[in-house]
């Protein structure tokens, strides 16, 4: 078993691990998140208390929670990865019978405090359970037919409750997620070959189902299609979202109209202006510059994460990281290329800047994880 | 499971390239999102930008308040009243019907708009204010105004609308207002974008359809912000426009509503110029209508009464009808005759009381005969048979040209509808309208303005001021617009002799005042004030033997329609006239009977500037004046409020 190779010698211990924590990273993750407060003070008119403030506190209790999370020695984390992936399964039951309805989808458990979305926990807790799996197993084995279904079950077992939901979204960064860190495990090509042929084969059948009895998808998920195909056809109706998010991010322009000056999201012409589509007011107000410079945060954190994942020589750490990584990625990219007309409008939040208090709290807890790897990382011979 | 140190190497390396593949694959992606950045907000930022600003601003337009119009004195004739209205917005009012119930219960509504607001209520936005009821009362819209925090979603709102206080007096003149309508839309080609505003009022006749341009002024916009419901979110600019220009008519607003009233219960017309410089200082025509009417819209049945009237209130009888001039028109002849040298002052010809031409015979109005006839007589006593003697010297073409010379016959430039032409006859004229040649015949009729002659009241009272004031007097509607005054035309002399003029007047000052004058009975007696006239009475239709053989002697005897038309010219002082009068009474019957005494009472009004003395009347009429008087309903007199002061 690999944690029996650490040399937990040259661990750092107690308030030690403080300094070899990825400080870049943090620095990394508290910058992107205040370009959030930023453009969420700014999309409330200037008003501080109705988005920015909440956000902000929520991203100091996850800072907190995200330090908690790096104390802990990686080992621990993998030996509850099972319990976590059970549990958030379980949650993702529970909101199907005391969840709150909410754009159409029932997605919230109320905790009180807080209202819990399962399905931001799950994209978590798949990671751990893959990344403990693949620990778990021979190398040798990962491409075996009977080792392939048994992590396919793990994924698809959380996305059929999500779609359930439904939450298309979620659902599309659940299989993309597992999937990464499935082929960065080893799995062979061939099996990512069939997957991709079926996927075909599926969005085919799905097409073929529009209209029938057995219907695959929400009929507002196929105008969604729809939409995205030729969001011209209707452009006060359902492709209205994504002309108004094209218009709104297009006219910032190189240099943007500057802070509280777009008048786009201000005027109510962006739907969910300070959730999914919040990308589209920064490049609005700061332009091609703000949009590339946050482009290039996350492209730093994910670099910061690859280069941590390499230099890990746990197996169980670098699965981790690679897989938060890729599902931090993935949040990004599907919500950049939504609101620019790329990909569907699907309901991805952009992480970090988004308000909402589950998906920055489930994020920043991943991060914790992946900086105990890096602290808890095996050193030296 | 159990793993060998090699294994886990190699498990790690493989771990590390695919890691690197996944690396270099979210690197190409960002790679692809960084691009598309690029090329929506640097290469096509523009046309974005483009659509942005559609989305964004809104424009408005606001409708300037239309020009004033005042009488020559600064009297507010047409005027732009505060219309109070009711604005509902619907997403305010919460329960609609429930608000509208509560709101019923403080003010009436009409039903029938309240049903037309409705359905535009449902039709349209939640958000867009829609228009409950107007012009209400200034009681009804305060206690709205008090009730407005019980009745959530109804704003009390003042707009600005046509008011026309002069009512029916200068129905005629200034004509009125309507609502921009499709017709309106396709007659005018007018790009002013202020003919969009829905319910936008527009001259529809008289001076407010022809001065339009310079009443309506200069739209005005409101660059508003609006939201992607259309919701105005606030203002970002705001452009007030220019307001249309003040106009001063040269009527007297007095005079005006004394002609009215004086016209009333008779199908008649009246014109009053100012023989000096041709103001119009009164031109009604009789009966009227109330314009207010017609700027709230007119009801069906209100319109298909005055349509229907035999008495054609609609029709601007002044400018728009013309009438045989009669008698009225032997001032023409005579003046063609005279300017000839084709007839003396002293020359006679015999009134047998017809007159033979062929196998023709033309009577004369005096069965009897006026025995030897000179031209004072000729005119003091009407004759006919001295100018159908004079005028086959003179020839059509001679008198038609003397009838242009004084004004008949010819367009004046007034910015009212359809001013008539009129028609004074010329062999050339007959030859293409009717396509056959001039008949001495025809000569002997337009002599004493009947046949194809033609004139509207407004002509005859320039030929009488051109006749009193010797010179080209123009007539003039229009004092001063914008508050500048505009330059009188200035009146050159008539190319007639002041020997001619002079006859002519004398003998017009003998027909009011001359014994066997036929205006006798309407002489003014007040030393300095008489008038000099001329009565008309143009025949319509001719009796026929058989109705002569059922006993119908005389116009009285037949249909109103049928009955001859009287009419009168005058102006007056005579010594140093000042005002020029006609009066046409449509089949009112003799010229001395109808239309003489209505031009005595305007010309005394004028000169005045009132009800006149009883004094100025024949003792024997005034007891009969004075119930007239009595029973004369006149408007108070009004201060003014000049257009100057105003501004």
């Amino acid at each position: 078993m690999s944690f029996l190779e650490y040399r937990l010698k040259t661990v750092p211990t107690g308030a030690r691990k403080v300094l070899f924590l990825n400080w870049a990273l943090i620095l990394l993750l508290i910058a992107v998140a205040s370009i959030g407060f930023l453009m969420l003070f700014s999309v409330a008119g200037g008003a501080l208390e109705r988005w920015a403030e909440p956000q902000m506190q929520r991203f100091v209790l996850g800072l907190v929670a995200m330090f908690i999370v790096a104390m802990v020695p990686i080992w621990f984390w993998r030996n509850v990865s099972g319990l976590a992936y059970i549990v958030s399964v379980l949650l993702l039951v529970a909101v199907e019978f005391i969840g709150v309805t909410g754009m159409g989808a029932q997605r919230w458990i109320d905790l009180g405090f807080m209202r819990l979305q399962p399905s931001e926990v799950t994209k978590i807790t798949l990671v751990m359970i893959l990344a403990a799996y693949y620990d778990w197993l021979d190398p040798k084995k990962v491409s075996h037919p009977f080792y392939v279904l048994l992590p396919l079950v793990l994924i698809l077992i959380p996305t059929a409750l999500v779609l359930n939901q439904p939450d298309l979204g979620t659902a599309i960064l659940l299989v993309a997620g597992g999937g990464i860190v499935m082929f960065i495990a080893g799995v062979s090509w061939w099996y990512f070959g069939v997957v991709i042929a079926g996927g075909v084969g599926l969005v085919t059948t799905v097409f073929t189902s529009r209209g029938t009895p057995w219907q695959l998808l929400k009929d507002y998920q196929y105008r969604r299609i729809d939409t995205f195909l030729d969001p011209s056809q209707d452009p006060l109706g359902a492709g209205y979202h994504i002309t108004q998010s094209k218009i709104a991010l297009g006219s910032g322009g190189f240099s943007g109209r500057g802070f509280m000056q777009g008048t786009q999201s201000r005027l109510n012409f962006l739907p969910e202006k300070h959730t999914d589509f919040i990308f589209t007011t920064l490049a609005e107000e700061f332009g091609f510059l703000g949009a590339i410079s946050l482009l290039t945060l996350y492209g730093l954190i994910i670099f910061f994460c690859i280069v941590s994942a390499i230099s890990n020589k746990d197996r169980y750490s670098a699965l981790l990281i690679y897989g938060v990584a890729a599902a931090f990625f993935l949040y990004f990219a599907v919500n950049m290329s939504m609101v620019m007309g790329l990909a569907p409008v699907v309901g991805v939040p952009l992480p970090l800047v988004s308000y909402g208090g589950s998906a920055m709290l489930v994020l920043l807890v991943a991060f914790g994880l992946v900086q105990s790897a890096h602290v808890h990382r095996p050193r030296g011979r | 499971m159990k793993q060998n140190a090699r294994d886990i190497e190699e498990a790690s390396r493989l771990m590390n390239r695919r890691g690197f593949v996944v690396g270099g694959l979210q690197l190409a992606f960002m790679g692809m999102l960084g691009l598309r950045m690029r090329q929506m907000q640097i290469e096509e930022a523009d046309q974005y930008r483009l659509l942005a600003e559609e989305n964004r601003v809104n424009m408005r337009l606001l409708a300037p308040p239309r020009g004033l119009i005042f009488d020559r004195n600064g009297v507010i004739i047409a005027d732009n009243a505060q219309n109070y209205r009711i604005i509902v917005v619907r997403e305010d009012a919460g329960d609609v019907d429930d608000v509208i119930a509560k709101l019923q219960s403080i003010v009436e509504l009409d039903n029938s708009e309240l049903e037309r607001a409705i359905r535009e209520m449902n039709r349209r936005s939640p958000f867009v204010p829609v228009t409950l009821a107007d012009r209400l009362s200034w009681e009804d819209f305060s206690k709205v105004a008090v009730n407005t925090p019980a009745l959530p979603g109804i704003t009390p709102d003042v707009g600005l609308s046509r008011e026309y206080p002069m009512g029916e007096d200068f129905a005629h003149v200034i004509g009125y207002v309507g609502p921009v309508s499709d017709f309106d839309l396709n007659r005018i080609d007018d790009p002013d974008p202020l003919l969009q505003i829905p319910k936008f009022q527009i001259g529809k006749v008289g001076v407010e359809a022809k001065l339009e341009q310079d009443l309506r002024g200069k739209a005005g916009n409101r660059r508003i912000e609006v939201n992607a419901a259309g919701r105005v979110m606030r203002e970002l600019g705001r452009d007030e426009g220019q307001p249309g220009a003040d106009i001063q008519l040269t009527v007297d607003y007095r005079l005006q509503n004394f002609v009215q009233t004086r016209l009333k219960g008779e199908s008649a017309a009246a014109v009053v110029l100012d023989t000096t410089n041709g103001d119009i200082l009164a031109i009604g025509s009789a009966p009227a209508f109330d314009p207010n009417k017609f700027v709230r819209g007119i009801s069906g049945p209100d319109y298909r009464e005055l349509t229907e009237d035999i008495y054609r209130p609609l029709a601007n009888k002044t400018v728009q009808g013309t009438y045989p001039p009669g008698s009225t028109y032997k001032m023409v002849t005579a003046l063609a005759a005279l300017e000839e040298g084709l007839v003396s002052p002293d020359e006679t010809v015999w009134c047998p009381g017809h007159y033979q031409l062929g196998r023709r015979r033309f009577h004369c109005w005096k069965r009897g005969g006026h025995g030897w006839v000179n031209l004072q007589k000729s005119l003091v006593q009407s004759c006919d048979v001295f100018y159908y003697d004079v005028s086959q010297r003179v020839g059509i073409d001679k008198i038609s040209a003397m009838a242009n010379k004084l004004g008949l016959g010819i367009q004046h430039d007034l910015p009212m509808s359809a001013v008539a032409e009129g028609l004074a006859p010329t062999q050339a004229w007959k030859r293409a309208r009717h396509g056959e040649g001039w008949r001495v015949g025809d000569t002997l009729n337009a002599s004493i303005g009947q046949g194809f002659t033609l004139s509207s009241p407004l002509q005859l009272a320039v030929m009488s001021a051109r006749i009193a004031s010797g010179n080209a007097v123009s007539p003039r509607l229009i004092r001063a617009q914008g508050g500048i005054e505009l330059p009188q035309l200035s009146a050159q002399p008539l190319d007639i002799s002041a020997r001619s003029l002079r006859m002519i007047r004398q003998a017009m000052h003998n027909v009011s005042n001359g014994q066997r004058g036929t205006a006798r009975g309407s002489r003014i007696v007040a030393e300095g004030m008489e008038m000099a006239g001329k009565t008309g009475t143009s025949q319509v239709y001719s009796i026929t033997a058989a109705e002569r053989a059922a006993g119908v002697r005389s116009a009285d005897d037949l249909p109103w329609d049928k009955r001859d038309h009287a009419l009168f010219v005058c102006f007056g002082p005579s010594e140093a006239p000042k005002y020029a009068v006609s009066v046409v009474v449509e089949h009112g019957g003799g010229g001395s009977r109808a239309a003489a005494p209505v031009a005595r009472d305007i010309m005394l009004f004028a000169q005045y500037g009132g009800i006149p003395p009883l004094e100025a009347y024949p003792s024997s009429q005034r007891e009969r004046i004075r119930t007239m008087y009595e029973e004369m309903v006149l408007r108070d007199p009004v201060s003014p409020q000049n257009a100057k002061s105003r501004a």
